[in-house]
């Protein structure tokens, strides 16, 4: 059996929304214990997967299994052991966090005195606990999200369902969110992420999946869809244009590889791998020769450049309802 | 498979069986409680109905002929009874779309809870607000001159058809609340109260309006509710010859039964569909 390897398995998924498919031959096999980054543009189809897993969403054509259970013929045994963290803060704002989590520990059917008990811990656990009796109207972003991943973890779920998780949060948010997630991860829980930047996929992430037109069409390590992209670029633009040729040839010897050079821009680009240093190498191989420079940039990788590389064309953000 | 635990957890997450009752008695808890918190909007909906009342005791009151010149509180109250069961069904309709719209219904989709009790819930959290506008209602109406002449019995049916009728809007308020999106359902539901009171008996005759009108206002369900609470409670009323107006108490029960018919299966398939 599958399920025993498994925490996700989905196999030819297919969701119509009137005349187009939101999903159309969608599959995936996320191993327990490992975190999977579902990476795409708006419309590629990442959000109506998680909801059809999650079992908010009835699929057209064939078979998902989380948890071990089916999620159509056995919809209650897996919300039993999931947890859904959506792209907004599913709270109740009149609420205080310690309302919200002891209200959803009822509901998940502890028992009154369990559901208080584990509101403790949890609130404990991310840090609420000061918050805790404030209501959730007065939540910064980020501690909206930290909440809402706790009400996410009230049963301690075999499966969590990440929708964006920092869509709308500044970087100190951000970073609360990654670090209570690498946390639950530690533990072994099984996380399925999407998200829209490969930056954070890449953060978290074992294992990628690229998602377009509602199907996978890569998948890999971050470290392998990087490589297939080239990695990162180093962009030095020189001073002066008659340096350009001298500045070629010591960013060719600095990096390792052949560079491209855009005369107009006085722009030499080289890719540089992730090789750590390659930056600082090539800033001193000008310096050694008194070229300067008037700027400098590492490139990353964007979820633009992944899918001009696979599919030859930009994101074409489509409209779509879910 | 066994959980995993995190963070490691002294508590027992053994959960026990979902069962739309206890689901129900706990949704119809975090209702209150959000109450609790947040009085604000309760309070406003309370004063506003006390106003109105007010407004129509001595603001218009002059102004309006009273059928057989009897009282015009007494025959003014039984309309505001059922006026004020009214309004209060944009705030079934805004905890309705808000759940939606934050996503908390989804979250409550993605539980083990009983698909019944969030609807189930919220009809009866309404409900208990309903008792608490008719039982400040009943008092504003005492204070301005208003009595019930029935007998106990009568007047405890009345009170009984008021309630009822509440309980029907509420259910087309859940289904409003479920297929409108956000303040779009609540305008449009804020704008139709008013008309629906004064497209009844609650106020004019429908016998002084033209004859469509007419017909339409007497076969208005709230009509039904204000002529047959008019008639228990003792308070002067319009009478009328259509046989709405001779079958008031009968309509104020049929009315409501049959808007429950209509827009709770609807309401439950509608959050049934919301799986697409």
């Amino acid at each position: 059996m599958t399920t025993t390897v498994d925490a996700i398995v989905a196999q030819g998924l297919r969701k119509r929304y009137r005349d187009r498919y939101a999903l159309d031959g969608f599959d995936l096999r996320v191993p327990r214990g490992t975190v999977c980054g579902l990476l795409g543009p708006n419309g590629a189809g990442k959000t109506t997967a998680v909801r059809i897993l999650s079992t908010l969403l009835r699929l057209d054509e064939g078979r998902a299994e989380v948890a071990g259970f089916d999620v159509t013929r056995q919809p209650d045994q897996v919300r039993y052991r999931i947890g859904l963290v959506g792209q907004h803060p599913a709270l109740d704002e009149a609420l205080s966090g310690r309302q919200n989590l002891v209200l959803f520990g009822r509901l998940f059917h502890l028992g009154r005195r369990r559901a208080r008990q584990r509101a403790g811990e949890l609130l404990e656990h991310f840090g609420l606990a000061d918050a805790a009796e404030q209501p959730v109207s007065t939540y910064s972003g980020g501690m909206r999200r930290r909440l809402d991943l706790a009400a996410g973890m009230i049963l301690a779920p075999a499966v969590l369902f990440l929708d964006e998780p920092t869509t709308g949060l500044d970087p100190r948010g951000r970073n609360e969110v990654w670090e209570s997630v690498r946390e639950l991860v530690r533990t072994g829980t099984t996380v399925l992420l999407t998200t829209q930047q490969l930056d954070e996929a890449d953060q978290l992430a074992d294992r990628i999946s690229v998602v377009e037109a509602g199907r996978v069409i890569a998948e890999g390590t971050p470290d392998d869809l990087k490589t297939r992209l080239g990695g990162d670029r180093i962009e030095v633009v020189v001073a002066a244009p008659t340096d350009l040729a001298v500045a070629v040839a010591q960013i060719r010897r600095a990096a390792d590889d052949e560079p491209t050079v855009d005369v107009d821009r006085r722009m030499v680009s080289v890719r540089v791998g992730h090789q750590a240093g390659a930056l600082v190498d090539v800033l001193r191989a000008l310096d050694a020769v008194n070229v300067p420079v008037a700027d400098v940039a590492l490139r990353r990788p964007t979820l633009d450049d992944v899918f001009l590389h696979l599919t030859g064309h930009r994101a074409a953000s489509a409209e779509v309802a879910a | 498979m066994s959980a995993v635990s995190t963070p490691a957890p002294p508590v027992d997450l053994t959960p026990g069986r979902p069962t739309l009752l206890a689901d129900s008695g706990t949704l119809i808890w975090r209702g209150l409680a959000r109450w609790r918190r947040d009085p604000g909007p309760l309070i406003a909906s309370l004063g506003f109905n006390i106003l109105i009342v007010l407004m129509f005791a001595y603001l218009f009151g002059g102004a309006l002929q009273v059928p057989g010149g009897g009282s015009y509180r007494e025959f003014l109250m039984p309309g505001m009874f059922v006026m004020t069961m009214v309004f209060g069904i944009s705030l079934t309709t805004i905890a309705v779309a808000e759940d939606l719209e934050r996503g908390v219904t989804d979250r409550l989709r993605s539980m083990p809870v009983s698909p019944l009790a969030p609807l189930a819930a919220r009809a009866v959290a309404d409900m208990l607000f309903a008792l608490v506008t008719l039982g400040v209602l009943l008092l504003t109406g005492l204070a301005i001159g208003w009595r019930a002449h029935g007998g106990v019995g009568a007047t405890l049916a009345a009170v009984g058809l008021i309630l009822l009728l509440r309980f029907a809007l509420i259910w087309v308020g859940i289904f409003l609340g479920l297929v409108t999106r956000g303040q779009t359902a609540v305008v449009a539901v804020q704008t139709l109260e008013f008309p629906l009171g004064f497209l009844s008996n609650a106020f004019v005759a429908p016998s002084t309006m033209p004859a469509w009108l007419g017909a339409v206002a007497a076969w208005n369900p709230l009509s039904a509710t204000v002529g047959a609470t008019r008639e228990l409670f003792g308070n002067p009323g319009w009478g009328g010859d259509s046989w709405a107006a001779q079958h008031y108490q009968l309509l104020a029960v049929l009315w409501p039964l049959v808007l429950v018919a209509v827009f709770l299966p609807l309401s439950v398939a509608r959050y049934r569909r919301l799986a697409g």
